[in-house]
């Protein structure tokens, strides 16, 4: 399926937000992730399903004021 | 000396994590300044996250996460949940931001974000104004620390209202206070100390110096000479002369 992933679209197989980080190469990664505006806790991601056209944001720590 | 959440900091100073000219810089700028608080943000995730991860903990300082970029109360909420769990703190530096050039703060949305993130747990450090009525609404929707602009976020001016400043922290003896935004330089800082707040959140004025490391220092030192002044008791001011030398004893010539 096709999903928005931080504002470029992505193919990934899915079904799961958890499956679709790891096939994105962020399994290990420190990163947050929103689905459609709403925060998934990581702990949630396996039992998330991805839908076609969903937007997934996936956030790192970065420098801030 | 007031606490943050139940925090008490090593040194009054917070600083931020941005636009230093290299990772060397922005640790050396660090360890001069001896600050006890670093803020950071959530991006992203392009290839760098994970790395300037690495640099933060290495600091080993208290990590304050900010929602800096925010519009809306909604976007400030998801925001801050993201950064709760990747940084590990209930701390959130709470930015709605109301306008584009001058970044000032939308209290609507400010207080809408602390009402739902304080009854979640979180522990807010809202970036405000000197509002009295705004600070009031924050604490009574759970904030336990203010976070007033001293000016417009990177503007450099300083403290742009003192007598608004002045009132703000009059009115709310027992709140920890922070000028978070708009010093320059590190007089700004001492004043802001003087004046009774207990600490100040800066970036631009270290990491865009010409020499952020040295002007790190300069901020160590300027918020130290605040804090003993402040706790020294300064004189008050008056507007006649009035001679320090005695003037009895002075010779008939």
């Amino acid at each position: 399926m096709r999903i928005e992933v931080n504002g470029a679209m992505r193919e990934v197989s899915g079904p799961s937000l958890a499956d679709a980080l790891a096939e994105l190469g962020w399994a290990e990664a420190r990163v947050a992730t929103a689905l459609n505006g709403a925060f998934v806790p990581k702990g949630a991601r396996a039992e998330t399903p991805l839908t076609e056209g969903d937007r997934l944001e996936v956030l790192a720590p970065m420098q801030g004021g | 000396m007031r606490d943050f959440y139940g925090v008490t900091l090593a040194n009054p100073l917070m600083l931020g994590t941005a636009q230093y000219p290299s990772p060397a810089v922005l640790e050396a700028a660090f360890r001069q300044s001896g600050a006890a608080v670093a803020t950071v943000s959530l991006r992203r995730e392009g290839g760098q996250g994970q790395a300037f991860w690495e640099i933060i903990k290495g600091l080993g300082v208290h990590i304050l996460p900010n929602t800096a970029g925010c519009h809306s109360a909604r976007e400030a909420i998801t925001t801050a949940q993201m950064a709760r769990e990747l940084f590990e703190t209930d701390w959130i530096k709470l930015e709605v931001i109301g306008h584009a050039d001058t970044l000032q703060p939308d209290p609507f949305g400010l207080l809408e974000a602390t009402e739902t993130l304080a009854a979640d747990g979180f522990q807010v450090f809202p970036y405000t104004t000197e509002d009295q009525v705004l600070g009031a609404r924050l604490l009574d929707a759970g904030a336990r620390v203010l976070m007033p602009w001293g000016a417009p976020i990177g503007s450099g001016l300083g403290l742009n209202n003192r007598y608004g400043l002045r009132t703000l922290r009059a009115a709310f003896p027992e709140v920890p206070m922070v000028i978070d935004a708009g010093l320059g330089r590190p007089s700004h800082a001492a004043d802001a100390l003087e004046m009774g707040f207990d600490a100040v959140l800066l970036n631009s004025a270290v990491a865009q110096a010409g020499d952020p490391v040295a002007m790190a220092r300069a901020f160590a030192l300027a918020v130290q000479a605040g804090a003993l002044a402040r706790d020294a008791d300064p004189m008050a001011p008056r507007d006649m002369a009035q001679p320090s030398t005695p003037v009895i004893g002075k010779a008939w010539l």
